[in-house]
């Protein structure tokens, strides 16, 4: 059995009368960049809200592990005994459609940004990114009450804390520009700042919502390598909803393409952009006008 | 109307245009006209035989109508451009500043030898303009050394930003000595009855609004949630220490046969205020835990009306629960703060024998003032220390984006709480500081108003800047002080005019006029909590002010 990282099942999201997300499933694989697409309205973002816990899901099961990979043989207990997270042999296992989103940062430890960019305009782009630290720097701190009184426990872990968003800041291209608040930066470094910022709270699995919108193409490019870099050096998973063609065909392993809610299409790049499914939905044909689509496409 | 009157102003600035001028004015008069006809004009009055009568006023009502077309007139002719323009250059100048600044005092000094000899409105007037002026050579000299450290070492420079950096700790160490040496200097230059004014109702009024603004701030200006029913928690706080100094702590004495035990005040030894003050602070922020757990969903102006209703309910409970809180009626006689231990009394015992210096009913005033400057200072080094910490900047991020914040792990229903348990927990002492002071405490103490005022402090100061906070808590409490002690109001509106019935249209005139000019406060810029290279101060532009 394969051992992914995501596993979502069933995933079923309705708003009143309106069916977001229809008994979607998919998973993510570890190491991997996977993407998904669709069509505007589709349900991507609500996905991204069911799994980082701005959600309830109506139905179905989001599950996430890391460490040692037998921990997916308890998940069937833990569904059972309606629990949120188990630890064992090494490994953890999460559900996330029962923890609340901070918790599905701090223990199950996934990271997202937003479509419309989501700073913190009045604070310093180092700031930023100690904001994005606070969990182990709460700790550090006593929870304030060792902080209050000036232990150096905390001057240690806050000079840790800025080393990291250093190297952060360097490898954007943004350490002169540290000490500027976060809303005077010129817009596609306030999309990687976010990314850099999402990467500071140390996730296993990054979720990405139209990272390249509103980039120029060399800004896209750039991202690219960006994303590329930290699925290679990082333990860090990435799931991606972009609308870039370029960007997704460039760098994504793995392709999930959904349309009202309802995965038509699963599969690495090369596949999903040959699927006559998916060319239909982009295109907007009907289902018994694929056929000549594809005879257009030349399949 | 305004904006095309701006417009040709720009284009020909040194020629003004009189028929455009005339016709703004008329607008302006008629506007006044229509306005102030059924305001001012007429008043229903009652005559000798206890009837409504109308009565005009058309004196008064000419003199606001025709105020308003000059006032509008001499805007509209005179140089805007030029002057705005020359004032800039003069806040670049320290010489015309210091020269300003130099005028004004001479002025004021010939002011209050004229006020000094003269008698009667001359003498009035002479004051009144000599407090003016007083006030201008302070803010203009002030002016001519900002400029002059600008011009001498300009912030371009790394050596200019470290000697600014030293100019401004040591101006800081300058102003903490000020406020340290400031009742003592009173005491000594202006003996018991000429001081007390300026420690009791200047010194301890301001510095009990200061803190009350500061703590304030915690919750609206770093945490960014309006909180419209502050004074609840000074309320809690003054009534916890009050009941609690009169009726006793009760403490449960496991050893003892008694298993509740109620310890005095007085048992509770030179400590007694200094235990007390604690234990209301915490009460205070249990109350800020219970207002915010109902209003953690609540954004903007439904968290505003919620929390003014909440500052409704407490003022109310303390109107109604008679048993407890006494009602109206209030809680006298609440034990007064002692040196600790050592009563400020006349006779064996008090402070005074025990030091071996003649009785003076002004030392206990000197060591109240004393402690809230301590609390003060508390309250700022705190803030100061908190805004450092992740929980300050989990605040200013829950300001900036509640859901970023959740999308960075950070539990967002803490934070808030603990925001308005430490607002509370500073408007707890400060509340208990106020009871102690008072020796007596009333539902009246704790009115809207009070909120309002404290609200309008923070706001004027600049959201969640401190010395911004400090500047408008010295303006509005100061002022309305001021305004007591000038009687040339007196001469033009009557015997009966006392000037700080008008406090609160001030107030209204001061925020008119601050969201004009300086829509974020006098202090708008926020200094980063945290620097890599150097600490540069972010332009309010930028900050947010909060939604939830």
């Amino acid at each position: 059995m394969s051992s992914p990282l995501l596993r979502v099942e069933h995933l079923t999201m309705r708003f009143g009368g309106l069916v977001a997300i229809n008994d979607l499933s998919f998973s993510a694989e570890r190491g991997q960049i996977t993407a998904l697409i669709g069509p505007n309205g589709a349900g991507k973002t609500t996905v991204f809200n069911c799994i980082t816990g701005f959600y309830k899901p109506t139905e179905g099961r989001i599950a996430l592990q890391f460490g040692d990979a037998a921990a997916w043989g308890e998940l069937e207990a833990l569904t059972q005994q309606g629990g949120r997270s188990r630890e064992r042999h090494g490994g953890s296992l999460f559900l996330l459609e029962r923890m609340p989103d901070f918790e599905v940062v701090r223990k199950a430890r996934v990271a997202r940004t937003f479509q419309n960019i989501r700073l913190f305009p009045g604070m310093t782009v180092l700031e930023n990114l100690l904001v994005a630290q606070h969990v182990p720097l709460m700790r550090a701190s006593g929870w304030t009450v060792l902080g209050l009184f000036g232990f150096p426990i905390y001057a240690k872990a806050e000079r840790a804390a800025i080393d990291k968003a250093r190297q952060w800041l360097d490898r954007i291209g943004l350490t002169d520009r540290a000490d500027d608040p976060a809303g005077d930066l010129p817009y596609g470094a306030q999309r990687e700042l976010e990314i850099a910022r999402a990467m500071c709270t140390d996730p296993v699995l990054l979720c990405l919502d139209e990272p390249a919108a509103g980039l120029n193409p060399s800004e896209s490019a750039e991202l690219a390598r960006f994303l590329r870099t930290i699925r290679n050096e990082h333990a860090t998973s990435i799931l991606l909803i972009e609308h870039d063609m370029s960007v997704v065909m460039e760098i994504s392993d793995h392709v999930v393409v959904l349309d009202h809610g309802v995965k038509i299409a699963d599969g690495s790049p090369e596949a999903v952009r040959n699927d006559p499914k998916v060319i239909a939905a982009y295109l907007g044909v009907e289902d018994d006008e694929v056929a000549t689509v594809e005879a257009e496409v030349g399949l | 109307m305004a904006s095309e009157a701006t417009q040709e102003a720009t284009q020909d600035a040194s020629r003004p245009d009189f028929a455009r001028a005339l016709r703004a004015a008329g607008f302006s008069g008629g506007i006044a006209f229509l306005l102030f006809l059924p305001l001012i004009a007429f008043l229903a009055a009652q005559n000798m035989r206890n009837e409504l009568v109308l009565e005009t006023r058309w004196p008064l009502f000419a003199v606001f109508v025709a105020s308003a077309f000059f006032g509008r007139l001499i805007w509209e002719l005179s140089p805007r451009e030029r002057l705005k323009q020359q004032f800039a250059e003069t806040l670049q100048s320290p010489i015309r500043l210091g020269t300003a600044a130099a005028t004004l005092t001479i002025a004021m000094g010939a002011l209050r030898i004229v006020a000094r000899a003269g008698f009667g409105i001359e003498s009035d007037v002479a004051l009144a303009l000599s407090y003016l002026f007083g006030t201008g050579a302070v803010v203009t000299a002030i002016g001519a050394a900002v400029a002059w450290v600008k011009s001498r070492y300009p912030a371009t420079t790394e050596s200019g930003r470290r000697r600014q950096s030293q100019i401004g700790v040591a101006l800081r160490m300058v102003a903490l000595g000020f406020l340290l040496a400031y009742p003592l200097v009173m005491f000594w230059f202006l003996g018991t009855q000429g001081s007390i004014k300026w420690i009791d109702n200047f010194g301890i009024q301001i510095l009990i609004y200061v803190m009350l603004g500061w703590g304030l701030n915690i919750v609206v200006g770093l945490a960014g949630l309006l909180d419209l029913g502050y004074v609840a928690f000074y309320a809690v706080g003054a009534y916890s220490f009050a009941l609690l100094a009169k009726n006793g702590l009760p403490f449960i004495a496991f050893a003892s046969e008694y298993p509740f035990l109620t310890v005095d005040f007085y048992q509770l030894g030179p400590w007694a205020f200094w235990v007390l003050l604690p234990i209301a602070g915490v009460l205070a922020s249990f109350w800020g835990i219970l207002l915010g757990f109902p209003v953690l969903r609540l954004r903007g102006d439904y968290l505003a009306i919620v929390t003014l209703a909440f500052g409704e309910i407490i003022r109310l409970v303390l109107i109604n629960w008679v048993d407890l809180t006494n009602g109206y009626a209030g809680i006298s006689g609440v034990p007064r703060p002692t040196f600790f231990g050592i009563p400020f009394i006349e006779g064996e015992g008090g402070f005074a024998a025990y030091f071996g210096i003649p009785f003076n009913s002004i030392h206990r005033t000197i060591f109240l003032y004393y402690v809230i400057l301590m609390l003060a200072l508390l309250t700022a080094a705190m803030t100061i220390r908190l805004r450092r910490l992740p929980i300050g900047r989990a605040w200013e991020a829950l300001r900036e984006d509640e859901i970023a914040c959740r999308a960075l792990g950070i539990n967002t229903v803490t934070t808030k709480l603990t925001a308005f348990a430490i607002g509370a927990m500073f408007g707890g002492f400060a509340g208990s500081f106020f009871a102690a002071r008072q020796g007596f405490i009333s539902p009246e103490s704790f009115t809207f108003m009070e909120s309002a005022v404290i609200v309008a402090i923070v706001v004027l100061g600049g959201m969640g800047s401190q010395i911004g906070v400090a500047i408008a808590a010295i303006l509005m409490i100061g002022g309305t002080e001021l305004m007591r002690e000038l009687d040339v109001l007196k001469h033009i509106f009557g015997r009966d005019f006392d000037p700080t019935q008008y406090r609160m249209l001030l107030f209204g005139l001061g925020m008119v006029l601050i969201m004009i000019w300086k829509p974020r406060g006098l202090i708008s810029t926020r200094s980063p909590s945290v620097f890599l290279k150097e600490r540069k101060a972010v332009s309010g532009a930028h900050v947010r002010e909060g939604h939830g």
